[in-house]
């Protein structure tokens, strides 16, 4: 790699790049946020807890198909798997046994009670996984790289990151817009979003609705960290790390916003990933300044809509 | 707060009545935990802690009174600290060190909350949150100031010019923080009283009339919010002397997490609530971590689920309501 | 003889006191314009309120009589216009800045602080006057619980001072939310329908005492209301809204007998006292 470091024009390449990649991830767990919160109302703490399970679930289920003896490319289908699991078990347990009691409280108890979930989640992580840093790359490795042309050089990058994360990503924004505007179970969302009394008046199941969203939530923040983890090793406090980054994007594209979510989290992967080349000791200051910056200027977030208090 | 919950309409004679008590458990409390530090002697350092970790958490109920919850206030137990540690080795009194922290920490309270003032319900909650992060990146990644994840070891401190043994400084710190905590529990409790601690419980229920009766909402949470910042760097000087150690975990957002976990578990409805909780807090741990090593944290979000769901007082708030049923 | 009937008798033969249109207004509105999406709130709105008068502002719901106060306490700002306050413009001020003026309002959903009891509420109004900054010293000190008290009495909340606000009636509500904006002492005093809401029985109780301590204070009252007896018994001149515009401004025996007016908003006032 030594030899493109020289190169300060392909540093931004690569940057950029980089930025794609790691922009995809955070748009996975941010945007699982984001819903659950339109619909919830509740900032959920321990979503990045669910980011990092998905992550190790991933792995192990990884490592376990390779002693099998399948080919590297059943790594993929062990990211989907992992994905599923927690988001189909975590996601209804969390929803049905703790947050149904406190919808509607106050919101400092709601914070603490996914404050709660989030230090046993930790736990409960470093009990089944340790806390040695775990490493399976078999997805990344099986699909090689790519030269990527940048100006008159190129820049050899995984395949995995370059493609599948920003697809999965987009494909994800695509398939969430198409699914919320034009399916009746989106559309039921939706208007919980807006107004849940009006909703709940209109004789829909909130129960329901709640659950579908929180375990849909769950699975995308845990199908982020699965696609995550063939890129880095996984180590306790990746879950921390992951849920201040997501409120980051959350809190500058303004609550509830999907789209915005997207390019809000655009913005902070280049952000960051342009200052791990030029300035690397503000690497993780980066997300916060743009949040600040941001919400200086529009304090309900990009893309958010002001609430107005009626008198 | 929840305790006044269950008034029934009306009715205002339990409020002047739960007064006395007030200040009898204080002092009552007091002389427990000084008994309790005697006759357990590796008990007085993590008293010590509770009572400086209670002084920051009454900060956060001062904010809790506005209805706002921040989710990054453990910068400023940090930024009180940090003074600490950088400042010992040139000026290694600590009667000089703890203003001196305190004011820092206001300090950096007064910038912030110009800003993050004009924010209500989660977005102060996350901006209090971001701007903890910022601290927390800035102390981890500038290594050569703060030796990074290592941490700086707090060098020897001078009380009043006197450099006391280790059993005696133990004791001193120990009386130092049970000092800070009666004094900033009855300054609380005064403003709590005054117009401004008023108008601040009224920015939860009803700001727009705030605005309307002349009264500017932002300036009396920026004076509670400035209040409880000096707290902050008041108690995180307390921390450094007590630990002789700080890292930039002090800062993280899980820190600052414990401390609304504190002011929850004690119940906002008291001054005394926040040293309460702190004590329950540091003891859990301490006996949690003892027993099960690695599930400690598990234990403690377990206590802290159990407590929201079945008791949202808080401890205080189970208190009053066994006193209350006796009376 | 009605309260109304009283003032204006007491206006008109009180030599000392200059005739009423010889005075300068107290407000003076010009040609107030302000559109939610399609819908025109205010469209050209000009009305100038004398002093010590008290005028009522009748017309159907979305007719923008709300938004009128809004505006004129700061709380909307129009998009095109001008109010002028004793003889200085105020439009851009914000709601602090106008209060501070000397323009009070009560609201129509009450604005009480609800953890608070009765007497913490209106002493909190009397602080909020004198400053409010002293963090250490009790609200209640002697002169405020005192000062509070006498409010509460004069609008015949004594008894309630010690309720929390949240556990009162809708009437008891309304006099405390109008005794908090008394408290600042204004000279204007706005009020958005201080009966709605209130039960049938108590409605003329709660009319006589605001007649009562409003008349001792002298203030300038403008009031929204639903209920035509309240307006015969209160105002000295009715202003009547409709779709953003004043379609008739006079003395209330003479508005309230304006056919017109009797059909597009009289018409309609049976659904409020329901």
């Amino acid at each position: 790699m030594g030899q493109w470091f020289a190169e300060n024009g392909l540093l931004i390449g690569l940057a950029l790049l980089d930025g794609l990649a790691y922009a995809a991830l955070v748009f996975m767990v941010a945007v699982g946020l984001n819903m659950v919160f339109g619909v919830l109302r509740i900032v959920n703490v321990a979503h990045g807890s669910l980011f990092a399970i998905g992550a190790y679930a991933a792995a192990s289920i990884g490592l376990f198909l390779a002693s099998l003896g399948l080919p590297p490319i059943a790594g993929f289908a062990a990211l989907l798997l992992a994905a599923a699991l927690v988001g189909g078990i975590l996601g209804p347990l969390i929803e049905r046994l703790v947050l149904r009691r406190i919808y509607g409280q106050e919101e400092v108890l709601q914070l603490l009670v996914t404050f709660a979930l989030f230090m046993i989640l930790e736990d409960v992580q470093k009990l089944i996984w340790g806390v040695q840093p775990i490493f399976q790359d078999a997805p990344m490795k099986a699909l090689g790289t790519v030269d990527v042309p940048f100006g008159e050089d190129v820049i050899p990058f995984t395949a995995y990151q370059l493609f599948v994360l920003p697809g999965v990503a987009l494909a994800t924004l695509a398939g969430l817009a198409w699914f919320l505007r034009r399916t009746l179970t989106g559309r039921v969302i939706v208007a919980v979003t807006t107004d849940k009394e009006a909703a709940m008046a209109m004789g829909i199941d909130a129960a329901k609705v709640t659950l579908l969203t929180f375990t849909f939530g769950a699975a995308l923040a845990a199908l982020g960290g699965a696609l995550a983890s063939p890129t880095t090793s996984l180590v306790p406090g990746i879950g921390a790390q992951t849920i201040v980054l997501s409120f980051a994007v959350v809190a500058t594209a303004g609550l509830g916003q999907i789209e915005g979510a997207a390019i809000s989290a655009l913005m902070i992967g280049l952000g960051r990933s342009i200052a791990v080349y030029l300035a690397p000791e503000f690497e993780v200051v980066v997300p916060y300044l743009i949040m600040v910056a941001v919400l200086l200027i529009r304090p309900q977030g990009l893309f958010g809509r002001l609430e107005t208090r009626r008198v | 707060m929840s305790a006044s919950d269950r008034d029934a309409p009306g009715v205002a004679a339990p409020r002047p009545s739960m007064r006395l008590p007030e200040a009898g458990l204080a002092l009552a409390g007091a002389a427990a935990l000084v008994l309790a530090a005697w006759a357990v002697p590796w008990l007085k350092f993590v008293l010590t802690i509770a009572l400086a970790k209670g002084v920051a958490v009454l900060g956060i109920l001062l904010l809790l009174r506005a209805g706002q919850v921040s989710f990054g206030h453990s910068m400023f137990l940090a930024v009180g600290a940090y003074t600490v540690a950088f400042l010992a080795p040139a000026v290694p009194e600590a009667l000089l060190l703890l203003p001196l922290g305190a004011l820092l920490g206001g300090l950096l309270g007064l910038v912030i909350g110009l800003f993050i003032v004009r924010y209500r319900d989660i977005f102060f909650s996350m901006l209090n949150l971001a701007l903890s992060m910022v601290l927390y990146s800035l102390l981890e990644k500038l290594y050569d100031l703060t030796k990074g994840t290592d941490g700086i070891r707090v060098s020897a401190l001078t009380f009043a010019g006197a450099v006391p043994d280790r059993e005696t400084q133990e004791w001193v710190m120990f009386g130092l923080a049970l000092a800070l905590a009666l004094g900033f529990g009855l300054l609380v409790r005064a403003y709590l009283a005054s117009p401004m601690g008023r108008a601040l419980a009224g920015i939860k229920t009803r700001e727009t009339r705030l605005e309307f009766m002349g009264v500017s909402a932002r300036r009396v949470l920026l004076f509670a919010y400035v209040f409880s910042a000096v707290m902050g760097g008041a108690a995180g000087t307390l921390v450094a002397m007590t630990t002789r150690h700080v890292t930039p975990q002090l800062a993280y957002w899980t820190s600052s997490g414990e401390l609304v976990f504190i002011a929850i578990l004690g119940g906002a409805g008291s001054a005394l609530g926040p040293f309460l909780g702190a004590t329950a807090f540091e003891l859990v741990r301490v006996y949690a971590a003892a027993a099960v090593a690695d599930a400690w944290q598990m234990i403690l979000g377990g206590v802290l689920l159990l407590v929201i769901l079945f008791a949202p007082g808080g401890l205080w708030g189970m208190l009053t309501s066994r006193l209350r049923g006796r009376a | 003889m009605s309260a109304s009937d009283h003032r204006r008798a007491e206006a008109a033969g009180d030599p000392d006191r200059p005739r009423e249109a010889t005075r300068a207004p107290l407000l003076s509105a010009r040609g107030l314009r302000l559109a939610f999406g399609g819908v025109k709130a205010a469209d050209g709105i000009d009305l100038d309120v004398m002093p010590g008068e008290f005028l009522a502002i009748i017309g159907p719901n979305g007719a923008g009589k709300t938004t009128f106060i809004n505006m004129t306490t700061g709380y909307l700002r129009p998009q095109a216009g001008s109010i002028d306050y004793d003889g200085q413009p105020i439009l851009g001020l914000s709601p602090r800045a106008i209060v501070k003026r000397g323009i009070g309002r009560s609201f129509q959903l009450p604005q009480l602080f609800s953890e608070h009891t009765v007497l913490e509420n209106a002493a909190l109004a009397i602080a909020a006057h004198a400053g409010l900054w002293s963090p250490l010293t009790p609200l209640l000190r002697p002169r405020y619980r005192e000062e509070a008290m006498a409010l509460l009495d004069r609008f015949g909340l004594a008894p309630l001072a010690e309720a929390r606000a949240d556990a009162l009636n809708e009437g008891a509500r309304k006099l405390a939310d109008i005794a908090m904006a008394a408290a600042l002492q204004p000279r204007l005093l706005l009020m958005d329908e201080p009966t709605s809401g209130v039960a049938a029985t108590e409605k003329m109780g709660i009319v006589e005492t605001l007649v009562r301590v409003l008349r001792d204070t002298g203030v300038t009252a403008v009031f929204v209301e639903h209920d035509m007896e309240v307006v015969e018994r209160f105002a000295d001149r009715v202003a009547v809204w409709s779709q953003g515009r004043i379609a008739a401004l006079g003395p209330p025996e003479q508005v309230l007998n304006d056919p017109a007016v009797l059909r597009d908003v009289i018409g309609i006032e049976p659904a409020h006292h329901a």
